[in-house]
């Protein structure tokens, strides 16, 4: 997609929102999706075309865990600490990505509703489950495989 | 459609289901599709029909969760009454033929204790009902509820009957469900909004998720059911923005109920009007707070504001606003169907109907279960999802989420309803079960839930934000091995301010975690503190202690 067709795509998410403050959050998950993440030029825009004071959007954008305002790594794993996970071993999961992958972009979620296969990480939007650390470091070497 | 064709609908689907062979109904819901891959398994099983040469006669389709979470992907085979788990694409044959010696050690029959000793209501359609067709829930008796009250019932009558049901939200605090919607109906406005309440963010707990991915339909119906007993014509599902698919089911769901006119300018033909929106959660768990979740409907901060006013005279833009969780919505159809003195018959007097319970941990089945009110905390654990392990010994049960407690091994005989629990110290919440064995250290457990509450605590009030650091701190501080006693005092200290002073229930909550396993568990904290030593033997970063 080039930048004139996200432009447009944005401008018309807006649109059907009647342009209101309203849909502030709407708004800032499709910019999201469409850029990647919320970069201050992006927010200063969405600002002007829905009339809102510049800080009420960036205390909103950064208000929010889901939303991102640096651009992402080229690697993402999001290490689920919820209770179920964090009580089956998640902790040593967090630590084989800062041993053994740095570059990785590691975040900790809370829970993704699958407790029953827990630990689980999501390693570049595919869910690994049941894991330990060895079995972890097997699944990301396969993902990095070309 | 029309209620004519409601009915007709409902036969002319139910006919052909039942001239069917068989129905393979493959769990779609979160665990099984997203991490264990049952959407190829749903395709290996397409494939076996056509080579078989089924078509017409065996069908697939997806279903709602079949409970078993713990050993996904799970499979039902609908005429054969089982439920099978573990499976894979090379079982794709045996179940379209119905080989069943295939599937030995890997079988749950409806009679056996997993789910014979279940009551569901909630979650009825769980294996019955594909949660992508509305014609599906329509032949299992879906929008029968609707129907009903607008072609019988007056608003009033609608109040009543779940008044009479005894119903109590299940979002955590239990409040009568009849009642609140009585606040609301009472409101003289000519805008009134009913809001679903599917944030969902307690970890631990994936109860609504599953029902909205399961069965989205059920809560459509109970929502619009709310919006004619209160009188209003808007509604909204506020979804956690990390279930996406949950987001999907509810989308496909609202488009397939307004092309039928279930939803829409006149549902059913009648003068009723009801539309419902999506909103999505970014990500914040204070955002369940009934004001927080609706400032962030109307695009702001999640944060909460002081109550009263309470959302039935003042919520979303000011105007009078039903707020209900997920299966509370749920609840709705079955009873408007079945009467409310068929659903007042379970449960106990203060406690009526059923309750879902996402289980999890150290457990034998970990999945879904729904039990009526009051069902022993031992009969759920033990006789209906297994027990623990072999090689494990049962420590606590953890209820609830980061605002709930502990229930530990002597209190296992506990009556599972809002009040039983409350006497020792803990809570329903929401309805997560986490079970842990002697391996896992409570008072790291309280800290865990006390980052998580710290991490998440929106900063408005200053209980809360900074007393979840105080007590982060403490916990901290004792497991490292240079608490000491006066320590646990000002726990306790910490956790009355916090309770009397907080603007929330998060802030309020917040210290339950702590004081319930300081209260049954306070040896590991006095072991930790004079011994330097972890009785669980799993946390302390022993290096640290020897620099004591
Ligand atoms: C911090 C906090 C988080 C909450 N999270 C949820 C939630 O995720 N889902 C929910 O239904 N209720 C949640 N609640 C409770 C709601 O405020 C509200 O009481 C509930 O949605 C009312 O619905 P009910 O009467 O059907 O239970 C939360 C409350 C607090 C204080
Ligand atoms: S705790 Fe990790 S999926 Fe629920």
């Amino acid at each position: 997609m080039t930048d004139t067709d996200r432009a447009q795509r944005l401008e018309r998410v807006m649109a059907r929102h009647g342009y209101s403050g309203d849909s502030l959050i709407e708004v800032l998950h499709s910019a999201q999706s469409l850029y990647g993440y919320l970069s201050p030029k992006l927010l200063a825009l969405v600002a002007t075309k829905l009339k809102l004071p510049p800080s009420r959007v960036v205390g909103v954008a950064t208000f929010y865990h889901l939303f991102a305002l640096a651009p992402k790594a080229p690697h993402q794993a999001m290490v689920c600490m919820g209770t179920a996970c964090h009580t089956a071993g998640a902790p040593e999961l967090a630590r084989v990505f800062h041993d053994y992958f740095p570059d990785w972009q590691v975040k900790v979620g809370r829970c993704v509703g699958c407790c029953g296969l827990a630990p689980m990480v999501i390693c570049d939007g595919k869910p690994q489950i049941r894991l330990t650390p060895e079995k972890l470091i097997r699944q990301v070497e396969d993902l990095l495989q070309p | 459609m029309n209620i004519e064709e409601l009915i007709e609908t409902e036969q002319q689907e139910r006919e052909r289901q039942a001239g069917l062979r068989n129905r393979i109904l493959c769990c779609s819901v979160a665990g099984c599709t997203a991490a264990a891959g049952s959407a190829a398994i749903r395709g290996s099983i397409e494939a076996a029909i056509q080579e078989q040469g089924l078509p017409g006669e065996v069908e697939v389709c997806g279903t709602g969760c079949l409970g078993l979470c713990g050993h996904a992907p799970c499979v039902r085979s609908a005429n054969l009454n089982e439920t099978y788990h573990d499976v894979t694409a090379a079982d794709a044959p045996y179940l379209v033929r119905g080989d069943r010696s295939r599937f030995e050690g890997r079988t749950v029959r409806d009679t056996d204790a997993f789910y014979a000793g279940q009551c569901r209501v909630v979650l009825e359609n769980a294996g019955r009902v594909d949660p992508e067709r509305v014609l599906d829930y329509i032949a299992a008796g879906g929008y029968k509820g609707l129907l009903k009250v607008i072609s019988e019932m007056t608003p009033f009558e609608v109040v009543e009957e779940i008044k009479k049901s005894g119903l109590r939200g299940r979002g955590g605090a239990g409040y009568p469900t009849g009642l609140k919607w009585e606040l609301v109906a009472r409101q003289e406005s000519p805008v009134k909004y009913v809001i679903c309440n599917a944030d969902e963010g307690d970890p631990g707990a994936f109860m609504d998720r599953s029902v909205l991915e399961g069965d989205p339909h059920r809560v459509l119906e109970g929502m619009a059911i709310a919006a004619f007993a209160v009188g209003a014509t808007q509604g909204y599902i506020y979804v956690r923005g990390e279930s996406p698919l949950a987001v999907e089911r509810v989308r496909t769901a609202i488009r397939q109920a307004e092309r039928e006119g279930l939803l829409g300018n006149r549902v059913l033909d009648h003068n009723f009007q009801f539309r419902i929106d999506v909103r999505i959660g970014a990500g914040a768990y204070v955002c369940g707070e009934e004001t927080a979740l609706i400032a962030s409907i109307e695009g702001q901060r999640g944060t909460p504001r002081p109550r009263p006013p309470y959302p039935p005279e003042k919520g979303l833009w000011g105007a009078p606003t039903l707020i209900n969780n997920v299966e509370t919505f749920a609840n709705i159809a079955p009873i408007i169907r079945k009467g409310s003195a068929w659903y007042a018959s379970m449960g106990t007097a203060a406690s009526r109907g059923t309750k879902v319970y996402a289980l999890a941990g150290r457990i034998a089945k970990p999945g879904l279960v729904e039990v009526p009110m009051g069902t022993p905390l031992r009969t759920i654990l033990f006789d209906i999802a297994g027990g623990v392990p072999a090689g494990y010994a049962f420590k606590a049960a953890q209820t609830g989420g980061p605002a709930a407690g502990c229930i530990p091994a002597q209190h296992l005989d506990v009556p599972m309803e809002y009040e039983s629990l409350q006497a020792i110290g803990s809570m329903i919440g929401s309805g997560g079960l986490i079970v842990v064995d002697n391996s896992v250290c409570m008072v790291d457990l309280a800290r865990f839930f006390m980052e998580f509450c710290m991490d998440e605590s929106c900063g408005k009030c200053i209980p809360c934000r900074a007393g979840t650091v105080q007590m982060h701190d403490t916990l901290d501080r004792i497991i490292k091995g240079r608490g000491s006693e006066a320590d646990l005092d000002l726990l306790a200290e910490l956790a009355g301010l916090m309770r009397a002073t907080s603007l929330c229930g998060l802030g309020m909550a917040a210290p339950n975690p702590v004081m319930s396993t300081l209260r049954h568990f306070k040896d590991e904290y006095l072991a930790h503190i004079h011994e330097h030593r972890c009785l669980a033997g799993s946390c302390t970063p022993r290096e640290e202690v020897a620099l004591v």
